[in-house]
């Protein structure tokens, strides 16, 4: 194995000739300017979006942390009253969990995915584009009510009976159940693309021993999002319901029960931070990878790891629960559970030691992010062990214990491997690259910011901080550490601010990119960067686990493909022989215009349930020009079926 | 580096929230402090719509919590602890008369009902004054004009979590007041 | 600034650490057992854990060995195979341990039990000592009193959304939820004031939920109950029978109730006894005369949300009130 010194450039094979080149740009780009950018089913392009979308709900996110920081720097703070600061950390809590965490791991598995395992785009080019509208849409939903005072105001986790008809009054927790729909059909439309993708269309020589562990992280993330988002899905709508047509799922007077929604809630909830957490994974070990000059040492316990870590996920949720009447044998499964699922993680990160130490490391900035994020995780992975036992988590649960046990695990587990991600990976999609200088200040701000912010907290909860309470008085002995915990949170905002600063400078000014820069070995460096509409000339061939390292001057490439329409190459499950060439549809206006009608139902239903029905008949008008088949495809195909009749009734 | 498309796009969005905004802050204003005092009719209170002469239409008053999620809420809480449920039941009436029919014998405009809550009426209605804070009475009127389907229909809870007996208050549909020009049976 | 001259006035209370670390009963001294044993583990494998990591930065290592060795390779192999089979049995024993606090957490020695129903409020705890003669069950609000080494059981109930029952120092917290019956197990072994708090997120003033625990010697304990049990004093004073006339026929009988007067609502705290308590408003504030009355006429003002509206009172009036309220200890 030859990995390739820092820098230095591969050779991408020639295209067949200039002209077919461009006929490839016009068959995979054919609308250009402002209505192209509205029609674009590029899976990069929607990719992009999603991530900035998703970056600007983490500013917004961000700045309710401030909020709150800020009013409980002091002891009877009278910054912010007792509703607004239930809003506002309700809008904390969801803004990050389903408006940034979920859907920024999503987009870059649409935008890395189909590049990664060396096919044109992903396998329902308009579900995709549709999946990213839902998403905006009803993150535009959250915060247009949020603005007119109608925020959710009963936590993220929105726990009966304060969520529901009695004391959850007016509109504001339908908000909360009618953002969660948006959300959870956006992520369930790329989960379906993510698996089909994956399954179907790798590139010739791509089996399942040699994917690389990102698309790995991406499978598992997308076959537990299917499970678990359908659990919260349901949830929300029983909500709905009891809030707006007087059924009676939660009413303990009517042979409800309170206890339904928790488990229901965590059901989806304990999965939805390995969701966040698995695809940093997957992030990490291609950093890992390529700054260690050398794959990752122990391929099949990794991916082991990756599934098992999923699946073990699913049977954690009631250590949410623990301090409610859920009976003590049950209890002891879930601490069982919960303990256990600390050794597939600790497995993939003496993998990862294991890895630097055999390798030669090269320290350059994404390298950093994943050593802070070692560091910092494993605080967050050790408290959590802490909390998996029933009579320590009775005294710490709802408490900042917890608080900073999942700051720790999502800052330094997700967030750290993000930003890494982004200075790795931010070559190839803007051809330039970030400033090493300003991603050493981003990165020691941030790891000083978040251990500052988030160490002291747990000193608080052992003190008796419980959670969610606006302010507290002086006599608790609690001002200093949350005025450290304050000084700590605007480190973090200066570290984000020179992230910032880093992404958009180096937009203009960074240093032109090649193909690949860091020498890495995975598909999506064999192609120029940015990429090109359709990703690569010709598929490329893949023929070990070590992907473009195997490999000296050229790559193999599977020519074949015509180049007048969008083809992408099918190939089988198990084996990746081709199979047959499939036509990607056209770009249209459809899944906006699907949108724009799902989101107007959604919005109908909160005021009136008559908002499902009538709406229901009106999404028939999208899905027909959705469905429609294009007329210079179809006149195309005719014109092609007559021609082979012809030479067959001539032969 | 942000495109001037997506710059308008920007800044209509933040002109249409501003023009938004405003409506939603009423319905879900939670006021905890006490109403101000001019919100209160002091002084006679007009009990019948009868007048002597040509007839004049009388000028209703606004409920100050109208569409308030959060008095209403308050209302029907307060409409339970004080036992209005006593008397009216939740609105289909008994010992009291109903009060989620269109008949209301001493008027419904807020202030009518108002004074009603306050001052009492003959036949059985007791007084409240001196025993609920005018905010409190408040929040009772806009409950009680809501078991008609009256008002805050779109900002009420389908149901309490006890016992489900009576209807979906948001599916009501409004009971227009009749017409007490005339005398009642 | 209101709430922060009650609460500095509410500092000079001798209250115990409202903390996990502190405890005073024997669940809370297991699970603080329990904690330092992980804390340790813990430690103990994070500094292995990275100091490998930050060895391997230091050493970075220049000669071009091939990074593909066997040996090596082996070598790294054998390295995980020991960290986890090592990882694997401490993981176990913590189980083992961990099970063994929760059977102790769970259980309370033999004794003769004290009952007392909590049930719940937004946002204030109601208080039920149990009695199997009728006439000896009473009423107080947001301050329990136990005697020291007897195990108590509280019941736990909910009149309206989740609430929490935490007292730190005692044991950990247990939710009260409506349409569930459950029940926490307590014994103080030292006598102390342990302040707890609401720890279930249960609307606009979740965060001035407390209550306080006062565990005392069986014998004070008893005349505190003795105490309880008695009906509301008849005032004596004129003022003080003006401020009975006060309560009675103005707003405050349509929510409190004193035993043996005519107010008998139970929509609010039961004030037979308010004057003997040593906070007010859940722990909000310190029952003082000042306090009291800034309680009455504003408490919007100091707990924004509560369901007790201001109340207008003429200065008289209110005096006579608080001089009524005062007498009842």
């Amino acid at each position: 194995m030859t990995a390739r010194p820092l820098g230095e450039e591969i050779t991408l094979p020639p295209a067949i000739d200039e002209a077919d080149r461009a006929r490839l740009h016009a068959t995979w780009e054919p609308v250009t300017g402002f209505m192209g950018w509205l029609k674009s089913v590029n899976h990069k392009s929607v990719g992009k979006r999603y991530i900035c979308t998703a970056l600007v709900f983490f500013l917004l996110g961000g700045l309710e942390a401030a909020a709150m920081r800020a009013q409980l720097a002091r002891p009877d703070n009278t910054l912010i009253g007792p509703d607004l600061y239930n809003q506002i950390f309700t809008m904390h809590g969801s803004t990050m969990m389903f408006l940034f965490a979920v859907p920024i791991m999503t987009a870059i598995g649409i935008y890395l995915v189909p590049l990664m395992i060396g096919t044109r785009n992903v396998a329902f080019p308009r579900l995709n584009a549709l999946g990213f509208w839902m998403y905006l849409f009803g993150g535009i939903f959250l915060y247009t009510f949020f603005f007119m005072n109608t925020g959710p105001d009963a936590g993220w986790f929105n726990y009966v009976p304060l969520s529901g008809p009695q004391y959850g009054m007016g509109k504001r927790v339908d908000v909360w159940a009618q953002m969660v729909t948006f959300t959870e059909i956006s992520a369930l439309v790329a989960a379906l693309e993510m698996v089909v993708t994956i399954f179907k269309m790798r590139a010739p020589g791509m089996t399942w021993g040699r994917l690389p562990l990102l698309v790995w992280a991406q499978l598992v993330t997308a076959v537990m999002v299917m499970f678990a988002m359908s659990s919260v899905a349901t949830a929300s709508i029983m909500l709905g319901a009891d809030r707006l047509i007087a059924t009676q799922f939660f009413n303990p007077a009517e042979g409800g029960d309170v206890l339904l929604w928790q488990h229901l809630f965590w059901f989806f909830g304990h999965p939805e931070v390995y969701i966040i957490f698995i695809p940093a994974l997957g992030m990490v070990s291609q950093i890992v990878t390529t700054f260690s000059r050398r794959p990752v040492f122990g391929y099949p316990a990794m991916v082991a790891a990756l599934v098992a870590t999923g699946t073990v996920g699913f049977g954690l949720w009631v250590h949410h629960m623990f301090s409610t009447s859920v009976h003590q044998l049950g209890q002891s499964y879930f601490t069982a559970a919960s303990t256990m699922i600390s050794i597939p993680t600790g497995v993939q990160i003496f993998c990862w030691i294991a890895t630097l130490w055999l390798g030669r490391p090269v320290w350059r900035t994404p390298l950093l992010f994943v050593v802070g994020f070692l560091v910092v995780f494993m605080i967050g992975g050790l408290s959590g062990v802490m909390l998996a036992s029933v009579p320590f988590d009775v005294q710490a649960t709802d408490t900042y214990f917890v608080v900073a046990h999942l700051h720790y695990v999502l800052l330094g587990g997700a967030i750290l491997p993000l930003i890494g991600a982004f200075y790795y990976w931010y070559p190839k999609v803007t051809g330039r690259m970030m400033s090493e200088r300003l991603g050493l200040w981003n990165f020691w701000l941030l790891f000083v910011g978040v251990n500052v912010t988030f160490f002291p907290m747990h000193i608080l909860g052992l003190r008796g901080m419980t959670r969610r309470i606006y302010t507290y008085p002086q006599f608790m002995g609690w001002g200093t550490l949350n005025l450290i915990s304050t000084i700590g949170a605007v480190i973090i905002v200066a570290g984000m601010a020179v992230f910032a600063v880093n992404l958009f400078v180096s937009l203009k000014r960074g240093a032109l990119a090649g193909a690949n820069p860091w020498g890495a070995d995975t598909l999506e460096w064999a192609t120029s960067s940015p990429p090109p509409p359709y990703n690569f000339v010709n598929i490329p061939v893949i023929t070990s686990r070590e992907g473009i390292w195997a490999y000296g001057e050229e790559i193999p490439v599977m020519t074949g493909l015509k180049t007048d329409r969008p083809e992408t190459l099918i190939t089988t499950t198990m084996t990746t022989q081709p199979l047959y060439k499939h036509e990607l549809p056209a770009p249209t206006l459809a899944p906006l215009g699907m949108a724009i009608v799902i989101g107007g139902l959604l919005t109908a239903g909160i005021f009136t349930p008559w908002g499902l029905p009538l709406g229901s008949l009106v999404v028939i008008i999208p899905f027909y020009f959705w469905g429609w088949p294009d007329k210079k495809e179809h006149e195309r195909n005719l014109r092609e079926e007559r021609e082979r009749r012809g030479e067959a009734a001539a032969a | 580096m942000i495109g001037s498309r997506t710059r308008s796009i920007g800044v209509l969005s933040l002109v249409a929230l501003f023009i938004m905004a405003p409506a939603g802050c009423k319905d879900e204003k939670r006021e905890f402090r006490e109403m101000p005092p001019a919100g209160s009719p002091i002084g006679a209170v007009r009990e019948s719509e009868l007048q002597p002469g040509p007839s004049v239409v009388a000028e209703s008053t606004k409920s100050p919590y109208g569409n308030n999620a959060y008095a209403l809420s308050e209302g029907k809480r307060l409409y339970n602890q004080m036992n209005c449920s006593g008397c009216h039941f939740q609105g289909g009436g008994g010992i009291g008369p109903p009060l989620m029919d269109d008949d209301w014998i001493y008027g419904s405009d807020p202030s009518q009902i108002f004074t009603t809550i306050m001052e009492g009426r003959p036949n059985g209605m007791p007084s409240f004054r001196g025993k609920l804070s005018n905010q409190q009475v408040w929040q009772l009127v806009a409950y009680v004009r809501s078991l008609s389907g009256l008002e805050g229909t779109s900002v009420s809870s389908a149901r309490e979590d006890h016992m489900y007996v009576s209807p979906d208050l948001q599916l009501r549909s409004p009971q227009t007041p009749k017409n007490t020009n005339t005398p009642s049976k | 600034m209101w709430t922060g001259l009650a609460g500095a006035a509410l500092a000079c209370t001798a209250y115990d650490h409202q903390s996990v670390l502190d405890p005073v009963g024997p669940q809370a001294t297991s699970t603080r057992q329990l904690f330092y044993f992980m804390m340790a583990v813990a430690v103990i494998v994070y500094v292995m854990v990275v100091g490998a990591l930050l060895l391997i930065i230091r050493n970075r290592r220049t000669a071009v060995d091939d990074p593909q060795s066997p040996a090596r390779e082996a070598s790294a192999e054998r390295t995980i195979k020991i960290a986890v089979a090592i990882v694997v049995p401490v993981l176990f024993v913590f189980l083992l341990y961990d099970f063994a606090v929760a059977r102790v957490v769970g259980r309370m020695p033999e004794g003769s039990m004290l009952t007392i129903d909590v049930t719940g409020h937004q946002w204030w705890w109601e208080v039920t000592y149990e009695d199997p003669i009728p006439h000896n069950i009473f009423h107080t609000a947001n301050e329990i009193h136990i005697p020291v080494g007897r195990p108590v059981r509280i019941k736990l109930a909910s009149h309206d959304v989740i609430h929490s029952f935490w007292v730190p120092n005692l044991s950990g917290k247990k939710d009260l939820i409506p349409g569930h019956a459950d029940d926490i197990m307590i014994r103080a072994d030292q006598p102390g004031i342990y302040r707890g708090q609401c720890a279930e997120f249960c609307g606009l003033e979740h965060a001035k939920m407390a209550m306080l625990v006062v565990a005392e010697s069986p014998d004070a304990f008893t005349r505190w109950v003795e105490l309880q049990r008695q009906p509301a004093q008849v005032p004596v004073d004129s003022v003080a029978v003006a401020g009975r006339r006060v309560f009675e026929s103005g707003s405050c009988a349509m929510c409190h109730t004193i035993a043996s007067t005519q107010a008998a609502a139970t929509v609010g705290p039961n004030l037979t006894h308010v004057a003997g308590r040593m906070t007010l408003a859940a722990g909000t504030l310190q029952n003082s005369r000042g306090n009291l009355a800034g309680w009455i006429l504003d408490p919007q003002t100091i707990k924004p949300g509560a369901k007790m509206p201001a109340n207008a009172l003429a200065p008289a009036e209110l005096q006579a009130l608080l001089a009524y309220l005062e007498t009842l200890k």
